[in-house]
C-alpha cells in the first residue's frame, strides 16, 4: 500500500497492554459458551440456596405439621410444593437437600484429590519402585466397581453423612491419582523442569512451583467432573437407603423413599421434584465441566 | 504374545488374591457375624453351634486359608442367608441369567443404535441427527439412571409382577429360569441403555469425524475410490481402534447389572442380590460375587488389549507398561 501512514504500529495505552494470561483467555472463551454460562448460572443459584438455606426456606427443617402430610403441590399457597410423608414442608426439605448435595459434592473430591494428587505425583515423579507399587494398588482398586465397594464399606462403617463422605472419598481416588501421575511423568523430563533442576531448585520447589501449576488444567477439569459424580453417588446410596440418615435432607433419599412406597404415582411430587433437582444439578455441572475443558484446553475440544 | 497373555493372567490371579484377602478381612472386621443380627435371634449354644458349623469360630487367617483352598477347587461355600443354604455357585447360576439377559439386550440396543447414530452424526456434521446425538449424549451421561427410572415409573405406573408368564414372549430354557424374552425387559433395558447409548454415540461420533477429516481419506477420495469402499475399508477400521478401549470395558459393567435399575424395577438379579447379601452378612455370597465381578473386569481388560493388536498391527504388547 502506497500510503503507509495507516500501517504504523498502534500506540498502546497502558490499559490496552494488560496481560493476556491463560486464565483471562480461558474466562473469555468460557463466557462465549452459552451452555456453560447457563450451567454456571444454575450452579450459582444452587450455591446461593445451599448457603442461605435458613433464610430462604419458609419453614424449619424438621418442623412437622400433621395437616400437610402428603399434601399435593400447588394446593396450599403456604406450602407451595406440598408436604412430605411425615408432614414437613417439601420446599423446605428440597432447599436443605441442596446443602447436603453440595456439601458432599465438594468435600468428597477435596478429600480424594488431597490424597490422590500427592500419591500420583510420587508415582510419576519418583518412578521406579514407588511407581510400580502405586500402579499395582491402582490395578487392584480398579478390579471392584467403586459404587459396589462403597456399598460394601458403608455396610461396615454404617450410614450417615460423615461416613458417606469418608467412604466416597476413599473410593474415588483412582482417577485423580492417574491424572496426576501421568502429568508428573510427562513434565518431569521437560526442558523447564530440567532447567530448574540445573539451577539448583530443590525437589519440593520443582514439584510445587514448576510441575504442579502446569498440571493444574487436567486436574481442575477432572475436579469439576468429580463433583457431580460425588453428588450422584451420595444420591444413589441414599436412594438405596444406606446413605444419608434422617433428619438430614437428601434428594436421593427422598426419591428412594417415594419410589419404594406404593403411593408413588399419587404422591408424584415426592419423586418428581427431587429427581428434577438432581438432574438439573448434574446437567449444570456437566455443562460447566465441558465448558471449562474447552476454555482451558481449546485444542482438545471437539 | 502367548508369554504376554500368560503374564497378564498371572497378574490377574494376584489381583484376585489381594482383592479376596482385602474383602475377607474387611468383612470380618465388622463386629457381629451373620447370625448375631438382631432379627435372627440366635443366642447361647445355638449361636455357638451355628458358628462352629460354618467355621466362624476359627481365627481369621485360618478361615481365609480354608476359603482359599476350597475356592481353588471351585467350591465357594454355601450361602448363609438363602433358605436351604444352596452352594454359592448354584445361586449365582440361578440369578445371573436374569441380569445377564438384561445386560445383553442393553448392550445390543445401546451399541447397535449408538454406533449407527454416531456414524450418521459424524457423516452429516451439524445435521439433525448430530444435534439429537449431542442432546441424548448430554442427558444420558449427566442424568443418573435411577432418576430416569423414576421418571419412567411416574409415566408408566408401577411395573409389578416380574416374571409373570402372560408377559413372556419366549419362555425360559430351564423350568424356573428367567424368560428369554419378556415384556418385563422393556423398561429396564430402555433405562439401562441410555447411559451406554450416550457414551457409545458420542465416542463413535468423535472417532469417526476424526478419521473422516484425516488426510488419508482425502487421498482415498482423490484416487476415485467408491464412497462405500472408503467407508468400509478405511474409515471403519481406523475409527474402531480408539473406540474399543472405551466401549469394551462397558460390557462387564452391563453384564453384572445395575443396582438401581434392579431395585427400581424389582428385577431379581445380581445387583439386587448383592445388596441383600451385604446386609445379611452373607460372607460366602459377598466373596463369590466380588470375585466374579473382579474376574470379569480383569478378563475384559486383557481381551481389550489383545483385540487392540489384532485391529492395529502397529501396536505391540508388553513393550510399554501402561497404567
Amino acid at each position: 500500500m502506497p500510503d503507509g501512514v495507516e500501517n504504523r504500529p498502534p500506540v498502546l495505552e497502558a490499559e490496552q497492554l494488560e496481560q493476556r494470561s491463560l486464565l483471562r483467555d480461558a474466562l473469555r472463551r468460557f463466557r462465549q459458551n452459552r451452555l456453560a454460562m447457563l450451567g454456571a448460572l444454575m450452579l450459582g443459584l444452587l450455591v446461593f440456596t445451599a448457603v442461605f438455606a435458613e433464610l430462604i426456606a419458609p419453614y424449619g427443617l424438621n418442623q412437622v405439621d400433621f395437616s400437610i402430610v402428603r399434601l399435593r403441590p400447588f394446593q396450599d399457597i403456604n406450602h407451595i410444593l406440598g408436604g412430605d410423608g411425615v408432614g414437613r414442608d417439601f420446599l423446605t426439605r428440597l432447599i436443605y437437600g441442596a446443602r447436603t448435595s453440595l456439601f458432599v459434592g465438594l468435600l468428597v473430591p477435596l478429600l480424594s484429590f488431597g490424597f490422590a494428587v500427592p500419591l500420583g505425583a510420587l508415582a510419576g515423579y519418583r518412578g521406579g519402585r514407588w511407581d510400580f507399587f502405586i500402579l499395582r494398588v491402582i490395578e487392584i482398586a480398579t478390579a471392584i466397581p467403586p459404587l459396589l465397594f462403597a456399598m460394601f464399606l458403608i455396610s461396615i462403617t454404617g450410614a450417615g453423612l460423615g461416613n458417606v463422605i469418608f467412604v466416597l472419598a476413599i473410593t474415588s481416588w483412582i482417577e485423580p491419582a492417574r491424572i496426576s501421575r501421568a502429568q508428573f511423568l510427562k513434565l518431569r523430563e521437560t526442558e523447564f523442569v530440567q532447567a530448574a533442576r540445573t539451577l539448583g531448585a530443590t525437589e519440593f520447589q520443582i514439584i510445587t512451583r514448576h510441575i504442579l501449576p502446569n498440571s493444574l488444567t487436567p486436574l481442575l477439569v477432572s475436579f469439576t467432573f468429580a463433583v457431580p459424580l460425588a453428588i450422584f453417588a451420595e444420591a444413589g446410596l441414599s436412594f438405596l437407603g444406606i446413605g444419608i440418615t434422617e433428619p438430614t435432607a437428601s434428594w436421593g433419599k427422598m426419591v428412594g423413599g417415594s419410589v419404594k412406597s406404593s403411593t408413588v404415582v399419587v404422591d408424584y411430587h415426592l419423586a418428581l421434584f427431587p429427581t428434577l433437582l438432581v438432574a438439573l444439578t448434574m446437567l449444570s455441572f456437566s455443562f460447566v465441566g465441558d465448558g471449562l475443558q474447552e476454555a482451558l484446553d481449546p485444542a482438545r475440544g471437539d | 504374545m502367548l508369554g504376554y497373555i500368560l503374564r497378564r493372567l498371572l497378574s490377574l490371579c494376584s489381583v484376585l488374591l489381594v482383592v479376596s484377602a482385602l474383602v475377607f478381612v474387611l468383612m470380618n472386621l465388622v463386629p457381629g457375624g451373620p447370625f448375631t443380627l438382631a432379627d435372627r435371634g440366635y443366642s447361647g449354644a445355638a449361636l455357638e453351634n451355628l458358628e462352629r458349623k460354618y467355621g466362624l469360630d476359627k481365627p481369621i487367617h485360618v478361615r481365609y486359608l480354608n476359603y482359599l483352598t476350597s475356592a481353588l477347587q471351585l467350591d465357594f461355600g454355601n450361602s448363609f442367608s438363602v433358605a436351604g443354604n444352596p452352594p454359592v455357585t448354584e445361586l449365582i447360576a440361578r440369578i445371573w441369567p436374569v441380569t445377564f439377559q438384561l445386560g445383553l439386550y442393553t448392550i445390543l440396543l445401546s451399541f447397535g443404535l449408538g454406533i449407527t447414530l454416531g456414524i450418521v452424526a459424524a457423516y452429516y456434521h451439524n445435521g439433525i441427527v448430530d444435534n439429537l446425538v449431542t442432546f441424548v449424549a448430554t442427558m444420558g451421561i449427566a442424568v443418573p439412571n435411577f432418576i430416569i427410572a423414576t421418571w419412567f415409573l411416574l409415566i408408566f405406573g408401577f411395573q409389578n409382577g416380574w416374571g409373570v408368564e402372560s408377559k413372556w414372549i419366549i419362555g425360559p430354557i430351564v423350568p424356573g429360569g428367567a424368560a428369554i424374552l419378556s415384556w418385563d425387559y422393556i423398561l429396564p433395558v430402555l433405562t439401562y441403555a441410555l447411559a451406554p447409548l450416550a457414551l457409545v454415540s458420542r465416542y463413535t461420533r468423535s472417532s469417526f469425524s476424526d478419521v473422516l477429516t484425516a488426510d488419508f481419506i482425502r487421498t482415498a477420495r482423490a484416487k476415485g475410490l467408491s464412497e462405500r469402499f472408503i467407508m468400509l475399508r478405511h474409515v471403519f477400521r481406523n475409527a474402531l481402534i480408539p473406540m474399543i478401549t472405551v466401549l469394551l470395558p462397558q460390557i462387564p459393567n452391563l453384564l453384572t447389572g445395575s443396582l438401581f435399575i434392579e431395585v427400581v424395577y424389582g428385577v431379581p438379579g445380581l445387583g439386587k442380590f448383592f445388596v441383600t447379601s451385604i446386609f445379611n452378612r452373607d460372607y460366602p455370597m459377598i466373596m463369590g460375587l466380588v470375585l466374579l465381578i473382579a474376574l470379569l473386569w480383569g478378563l475384559t481388560y486383557l481381551i481389550t488389549d489383545i483385540l487392540y493388536t489384532v485391529i492395529d498391527p502397529r501396536i505391540r504388547l508388553g513393550e510399554t507398561k501402561g497404567a
